[in-house]
């Protein structure tokens, strides 16, 4: 079988859900179902984490889905490793998606911030998977401070234009010893396809579900389009070595008795 | 103390107007061109990409030209702020601390001028009145004062701030002026966020409406913003008073001083808030310049074009029919079942206001509102852990 493992752990689903931007707390548990996801990222900054009534978090079975809470709004390795401990202190969970933006606008991730996060992170027990600028050697840096997961984005986080780091990722793909989980950006189901065909282990989806009229059939398309995307990564595409291979050569003669 | 960069290279903000005309300077100039504007120049500036600032663009959408394509604006307006900001809009409420001012503005009901008896909250009058907004489901407290440096001192604040806390994941201000130093302390006592309005860009007419007190240093007003983001405050909150001057002129100047701080301050977000002239107690309304609600609707429609990723605040001073409509048009964040006058929730009920609210339904009424609308009220978008030292 197929499995996603990120940090020893099985997941069927290679589609990770992001939960802002939705109209209702009931929107986004039905496009979460959709989806069929797994993993599910709720920011810190949103919920009420000590509370469990909190609206968004009690609409998140945990039975079913992964919580993974992400640090967004931290501006600094300080701000994130806070709400990281403040995350597992009230509830126990070890995961974080790390999160460091400081440029309130793009909110692109600070390079040298993360790095520094996750490393305090990982040797405090944290499972790491941070939110990267498309960088192979950046990547490569937070492996070797043992992050689960790298995740670069594909484009500026709620653009909705698709793979703009293409050539980067694919050489972070190529150099992985973790899972290369592609976020942010992407705003079509073509565009999460176009991700799994490169060999990204997951893809992880917001603006484009939440914004959607109807968000849970959007989130089904991207279910879908992530599975049709995987199927034909994992069926050896016949794509780029068919080139070499001419169905009528041109230089067959030299060789024919 | 962060995001300095005050360098020679970078002209700062009064200069920026002084150049542009934008302090008034070039009023005549300036009005001449927009009503120039064609239609055929409205369709081009909305045929651009839209969500980034040129100042010849903001200034095609503003003309009177653009009255016609309201609703073309409003399309782009829309899905651009869908996009950005998804299905939700932040509550808020404010908290008023005191009605003592040393400050004559004209247009203010809590002028020095003005004969009536005064209220400050003691910290725990503060604390209770901020108990009674917390149990309404607030979790965004604005606290606004007048200028009353002795009473509503840093310490004054510090000291709420950290009692605050506990019950509020954020507190913003909207005070008199500070200096970046006090903003520091304010941002590390767990205030993130300040709004200060310059009132108006137009020097002559700033000085017509603020005759006394501190606030009448124009250029002291226009610094303001500059101290918030030295100061490492997160929120940057700017505005015009919108009836002093023209409104389309105090736009195009609004829009260069929050260019100028995405520039400069680039930690900092930057908000607009759309404070039209309310009557107020003592207040001639008759003098002032009053703005349409096409044109109050044009206005954040134009801004909404030009910066995609500033919040937008409107309060209750506007009527509700209004408010349910630009919740689709820009708008980002409001507040709701505001009182403006100190102790109105609970301590001294029949206090000054500084202006008469329109919209006082219940902050549960606003939620439902926004629901029916397929939008989430959301009480909570920040988390005190970021500020906590």
């Amino acid at each position: 079988m197929d499995k996603l493992i990120i940090a020893g752990k099985q997941f069927t689903s290679r589609l990770l859900i992001g939960t802002g931007k939705f109209s209702s707390s009931k929107a986004m548990a039905q496009a979460i179902e959709a989806a069929g996801a797994e993993i599910v990222t709720v920011a810190l900054r949103r919920v009420d984490i000590t509370n469990k009534d909190d609206d968004m978090l009690s609409a998140i079975d945990r039975e079913k889905y992964l919580l993974l809470p992400n640090t967004s709004g931290a501006r600094t390795a300080d701000e994130a490793i806070r709400l990281s401990h403040l995350a597992r202190a009230a509830t126990g969970i070890n995961w974080v998606k790390l999160e460091v933006t400081p440029d309130p606008y793009y909110l692109l991730p600070d390079p040298i911030e993360t790095l520094k996060a996750a490393e305090i992170l990982v040797k405090e027990g944290f499972i790491v998977l941070p939110y990267i600028n498309a960088d192979p050697i950046l990547s490569r840096k937070l492996q070797d401070v043992g992050t689960a997961t790298v995740m670069p984005l594909a484009s500026p986080i709620g653009s909705n234009q698709g793979l703009k780091t293409r050539s980067a990722i694919e050489i972070i793909i190529e150099q992985a010893n973790v899972p290369v989980v592609v976020d942010a950006g992407l705003g079509l189901p073509s565009h999460a396809a176009e991700a799994m065909e490169m060999g990204a282990g997951a893809v992880l989806v917001n603006t484009a579900i939440a914004t959607a009229v109807e968000p849970s059939k959007m989130a089904e398309a991207f279910k879908l389009a992530v599975i049709a995307g995987r199927t034909a990564y994992l069926s050896g595409a016949a794509a780029e070595s068919k080139k070499a291979n001419a169905s009528s050569p041109l230089t067959g003669f030299l060789y024919n008795e | 103390m962060n995001n300095m960069t005050t360098t020679a290279q970078h002209p700062d903000i009064k200069k920026i107007l002084a150049d542009r005309g934008l302090d008034g300077s070039g009023k005549d100039i300036w009005t001449k061109r927009l009503g120039e504007i064609t239609e055929d120049e409205v369709k081009w500036a909305l045929s651009r990409k839209p969500g980034y600032y040129v100042l010849d663009r903001l200034l095609m959408l503003i003309s009177p030209a653009a009255e016609n394509f309201i609703e073309q604006m409003a399309q782009i307006a829309h899905q651009l702020t869908l996009q950005r900001f998804g299905k939700t809009v932040r509550l808020y409420a404010p908290l008023y601390v005191s009605n003592f001012c040393v400050n004559g503005c004209i247009y203010c009901g809590f002028s020095t001028n003005h004969r009536f008896s005064r209220i400050r909250l003691t910290i725990d009058q503060a604390l209770a009145e901020a108990e009674i907004i917390a149990k309404e489901g607030f979790k965004d407290l604005l606290l606004v004062s007048s200028e009353d440096k002795k009473f509503i001192s840093v310490d004054y604040l510090v000291e709420l701030a950290s009692k605050l806390r506990p019950k509020f994941s954020s507190l913003s201000v909207e005070i008199y002026q500070m200096s970046a130093d006090e903003y520091a302390k304010l941002f590390a006592a767990g205030i993130e966020g300040v709004t200060l309005y310059q009132e108006t860009y137009d020097r002559e007419t700033y000085r017509k409406y603020h005759p006394a007190g501190p606030k009448a240093d124009y250029d002291y007003r226009l610094s303001a913003a500059d101290s918030m983001g030295q100061g490492g405050m997160r929120e940057i909150g700017i505005g015009a008073l919108l009836g002093l001057d023209d409104w389309r002129l105090e736009t195009l100047a609004l829009a260069e001083h929050a260019h100028y701080l995405m520039k400069r301050y680039w930690k900092s977000r930057v908000s607009f808030s759309f404070p039209r002239l309310r009557p107020a107690k003592d207040v001639d309304s008759a003098r002032f310049n009053l703005l349409s609600d096409k044109n109050l609707v044009q206005m954040i429609l134009a801004l909404r074009l030009c910066f995609a990723d500033a919040g937008m605040t409107i309060s209750t001073r506007e009527p509700a029919g209004l408010r349910d409509q630009l919740v689709k048009l820009g708008i980002t964040r409001m507040s709701a079942g505001s009182k403006t006058n100190p102790g109105g929730y609970s301590v001294e009920k029949d206090s000054v206001g500084q202006f008469d609210i329109d919209d006082s339904r219940s902050p549960a009424q606003i939620a439902a509102m926004l629901k029916s609308q397929g939008l989430e009220p959301v009480w909570k978008d920040w988390d005190s852990a970021f500020t906590e030292t």
